[in-house]
């Protein structure tokens, strides 16, 4: 250390003079010999390759002008979905989120200074069983993917069966993790096929491809087409029959409209919390929903839980700590249900502000304009030439497919993104649809003129 | 002794605070798209359609008034001194707020095109290289999302590398008896057999303990330096060698890198593998338990291996590249945790290359300057008396009494201030662990001794009392919580 630097402001101790007080008391002479215990050949000894300190006003500047080369609304407008969209947040979700004694603080170890942010994930654990039909929700996981890749992993666990079946009209990045968490399980996952014309999943192969062997079924609802399943039901009924769980992975502002999957049989249910007020954020940070119907795999389950209980001198009064921790890895160590232990914490305090926000008549309308303005731009989309619009029969939420006639999706994407129109985000080959198609995301923020300007742009990519 | 009262609401739960017909916003509806429809929920099949849907209803004031009597009610970094061990509860600046706040990043989707987005990968690529070079590895991957998940990549890297050379055989992963419980749970997550090393009782690690425990079967390593007691590991490089001789890889947990910035480097103590803690070393807010980012860094012959996307640049242009040829696969939906990583990247710039030295260098005078600060009779170290510390000191709180740490812990929060870290390390009894970080004013670190000081004393005299006092709430019933469990509340 330097002794003459100027001061920093996040270095309140950057001091001559506050250095030599505090290396007295230590017994050191200079701060150097405090890594003298580091052997010479491992100490760096040179300067960091990293450019010298900027003030805060210049960082700000040239980073928003960096940032302001990305294509964001209003510059552009976004109809992109496949896992993360676009929703408005209320300003009083972003002011609630943006509480510093909530986002400064950490992991509530000390349950009696940290109330406010137990009683809130708390509130959200509730808040996510009604609207899932769960018993139980853990406090946050990384997001929907990492989510899923440990349900698989849970109930390989419990079943102790090798096997997992994926839906083939699910999420091919949620796919992605799913084999990438399972395979050092020696799991293997393997695709129930969908109806080339719902996009449905087909219950015949399900009944084909389940035996002894499988751990679990894990489909989308809606699925990555923006269909809704229609015979979730049916499907669990199926999966149940040979002792396999039904895990199912969902958009939570499609259950605005869409049956809960506690009520069509689910076991477990993962998925997307960023639609619940917390920006796309390039990716994240996002919020992983886990939620089990079954209390008794509440013990089995990963992530951390919060209970209600009272101070030991007051038992009329509630009070929130963190309950069922033995199954962590801070406890059991390489016995632990998981390894995560930073999670997505102030994500679920935002989805709980959200969900209240709205409230209930709030978030139903939320799902109707969202449903409306979704089949206003597919059936507008479908007097583009050229353009099949929806792909598929099945009936969708907020999210549909439309295919090209003759023209690659990969182009069409990037035609229209350079009119300022992000959508149509290409379907891999690998959902084998035959003609190219792209994925089309409508919510709440779009508007007629969004529409509109979306179908020309379609057309001018088409043309 | 200063007052303080935490506050206290006595906040009913939203479901208490709810009236039939209330709402918090107006939802935007586009008439046109509801012409000619009656009811748009039928357009979900009678199959699927939800019955019954049970919310708050409350208005936007209501909603505002639950949550930031909440929030009155938690203990933060901004309100006062958190030295949660192995936690680096620093100080998060407030512009990486508001540039982390900006539309350009919340508006983002990462499936745009690369080419609408080449500012922000112009950000992640710089970001990368900072890491690389404060580590001394090659590449780093930016998409995990926390330090267990970064953990859990490199594993999976030594797993595959392994598989690849033809030694799928090689199942165990040497973990020292003092690393987080992240280490081994990441370990066996990725189906590894979990071997324990000892340490001895300087509280580290001997290259011959390892040398004893490797085999033909030892995949690697996962080792924290400096360790969970602040103590760098005077062998580590005799340890890396132990281990690579035996024909395993080694892995760095980088959640004490606040002690090492611009000071020593993994890369150039022999580890393999790298992760960081975005959130602790590179100052982004813990957010009430998370969010994080873990990127994970490797040296040159592993990088095939790294989790995609990265960001590679070609030519002129930046790209998320899925393209590495052994990649372990994903972990994560999209890109990562992007608004972290660039709230990452701005304190990095806020603070320069001497200025992460800076970092550390004052962490470590901080934490050594707090231990040295307390009564070294009721606060006696049980490893390494005459070591230095690094960026956090372990102490053992003396006394007669069992869960003295705890009832220790419990004083402190009276006072205004956060426990350290209780029980934790596991080899350590009565085990505080204190890190103050560079963050805290000299001030603050004498009022924190003193506060440990007084309580010990205190507690030793019978004088202490019921604690915590002044909190929200008194001591929890932690039996209780667990029976009956209650997880949620029914509507």
């Amino acid at each position: 250390m330097k002794d003459h630097r100027a001061s920093h402001p996040l270095l309140p101790n950057l001091d001559e003079e506050l250095v030599r007080v505090m290396l007295e008391k230590i017994g050191a002479e200079k701060v150097d010999d405090l890594f003298s215990d580091i052997p010479p050949k491992l100490r760096l000894g040179r300067k960091l390759r990293i450019p010298e300190q900027s003030p805060e006003y210049t960082v700000r500047r040239e980073l928003l002008a960096t940032l302001s080369s990305n294509k964001t609304p209003p510059s552009s407008v976004c109809f992109l979905g496949g896992g993360v969209w676009p929703h408005y947040i209320p300003a009083a979700v972003d002011s609630i989120a943006s509480r510093q004694e909530f986002y400064t603080s950490y992991t509530p170890y000390q349950p009696e200074v940290s109330q406010g942010m137990l009683q809130a994930l708390f509130e959200y654990q509730s808040l996510m069983c009604d609207l899932l039909g769960m018993e139980a929700c853990n406090s946050s996981l990384y997001d929907w993917a990492s989510a899923a890749g440990e349900a698989v992993r849970m109930a390989g666990r419990v079943t102790g069966r090798k096997k997992a079946l994926v839906g083939g009209n699910v999420g091919p990045g949620r796919r992605a993790v799913i084999e990438t968490y399972t395979e050092p399980m020696g799991m293997e996952v393997e695709s129930v096929s969908f109806d080339a014309s719902s996009g449905r999943i087909s219950l015949e192969d399900l009944r084909r491809k389940l035996n002894d062997d499988v751990a679990c079924m894990y489909l989308e609802n809606p699925n990555y087409f923006g269909v809704i399943e229609e015979s979730g039901a049916e499907l669990a009924a199926e999966a149940h029959k040979s002792r396999a769980l039904l895990v199912a992975g969902v958009d939570p502002i499609s259950l605005s409209l869409v049956k809960e999957p506690g009520a069509y049989g689910a076991d477990v249910v993962v998925g997307e919390g960023q639609p619940l007020g917390i920006p796309m954020n390039y990716g994240g940070p996002h919020l992983g929903i886990f939620a089990v119907k079954d209390l008794k795999l509440a013990r089995s389950m990963p992530g951390r839980l919060i209970g209600m209980t009272s101070p030991i001198s007051d038992p009329g009064r509630s009070a929130f700590t963190m309950v069922l921790q033995s199954r962590e890895q801070h406890i059991r160590r390489e016995n632990a249900m998981s390894n995560v232990c930073t999670n997505q914490s102030l994500m679920a305090l935002t989805a709980a502000a959200y969900l209240s926000t709205l409230g209930r008549e709030g978030f139903k309308k939320l799902g109707e304009s969202v449903i409306a303005n979704s089949h206003f731009a597919a059936r507008r989309l479908s007097r583009v030439k050229g353009a099949r619009s929806p792909h598929f029969q099945g009936s969708f939420f907020k999210e549909f497919v439309v295919s090209y006639r003759d023209a690659k999706a990969r182009s069409v994407f990037r035609r229209m993104s350079a009119r300022g129109v992000l959508a149509g985000y290409p379907l891999e080959r690998a959902f084998g649809l035959g003609p190219e198609a792209g994925l089309f995301c409508v919510t709440e923020v779009h508007t007629r003129d969004d529409i509109e300007r979306l179908a020309v742009a379609l057309e001018g990519a088409l043309a | 002794m200063k007052e303080f009262r935490q506050a206290r609401w006595d906040e009913p739960l939203l479901k208490e605070l709810s009236r039939p017909g209330r709402v918090g916003t107006l939802v935007p509806i586009e008439p046109l798209a509801h012409k000619n429809l009656k009811d748009p929920s039928l357009l979900v099949p009678a199959s699927m359609r939800r019955e019954r849907l049970e919310l708050p209803e409350l208005s936007e004031l209501q909603v505002l008034r639950h949550f930031n009597r909440l929030s009155q009610m938690n203990f933060s970094v901004e309100l006062g001194m958190y030295p949660l061990g192995s936690c680096t509860m620093k100080y998060n600046p407030k512009v990486s707020e508001a540039i982390a706040g900006s539309d350009s990043m919340r508006q983002a989707h990462p499936l745009q095109p690369d080419e609408t987005v080449q500012g922000l990968l112009s950000v992640f690529y710089q970001l990368e290289r900072y890491l690389s070079e404060v580590t001394g590895m090659e590449r780093f991957s930016l998409s995990t999302a926390a330090g267990a998940q970064g953990e859990f990549a490199g594993v999976l890297i030594v797993r595959k590398f392994l598989h690849d050379a033809g030694r799928p055989d090689r199942d165990e992963i040497l973990v020292p008896d003092s690393a987080h419980g992240t280490n081994p749970a990441s370990a066996a997550m990725a189906g590894f057999r979990v071997v324990k090393v000892p340490s001895d009782s300087t509280g580290q690690v001997r290259a011959s303990s390892v040398e004893s425990l490797v085999s033909e079967r030892t995949a690697g390593m996962m080792f924290t330096v400096p360790n969970t007691l602040g103590l760098f590991e005077s062998e580590v490089e005799e340890v890396c060698d132990a281990v690579h001789k035996a024909g395993g890889l080694m892995y760095y947990d980088g959640a004490n890198m606040n002690a090492m910035l611009g000071h020593a480097r993994p890369g150039d103590m022999g580890f393999d593998i790298v992760h960081l803690n975005l959130h602790k070393t590179f100052a982004t807010p813990h957010g009430g338990g998370g969010p994080g980012a873990g990127p994970v860094g490797v040296k040159r012959s592993l990088v095939d291996y790294l989790p995609v996307p990265v960001v590679s640049r070609k030519g002129e242009r930046y790209v998320l590249d899925y393209g590495l040829k052994h990649s372990i696969g994903r972990l994560k939906g999209f890109v990562g945790n992007s608004a972290v990583l660039l709230r990452a990247y701005a304190y990095i710039r806020l603070l320069g290359g001497s200025g992460l030295t800076d970092v550390s260098s004052l962490a470590v005078l901080a934490a050594n300057y707090l231990w040295k600060s307390l009564d070294p009779e009721a606060f006696p170290v049980s490893h390494g008396q005459g070591l230095r510390r690094k960026h956090e000191a372990v102490v053992s709180a003396k006394s007669e009494l069992s869960g003295s740490a705890m009832t220790i812990a419990k004083a402190m929060l009276d006072r205004g201030m956060h426990s350290p870290t209780v029980y934790f390390p596991l080899i350590v009894k009565e085990a505080l662990m204190i890190e103050p970080t560079e963050s805290e004013p000299l001030e603050m670190l004498d009022e924190y001794a003193a506060g440990l000081n007084e309580a010990y004393k205190a507690l030793k005299e019978g004088s202490l009392g019921e604690v915590p006092k002044n909190t929200t709430v008194g001591r929890v019933d932690e039996v209780k919580a667990s029976h009956p469990l209650t997880l949620k509340v029914h509507w």
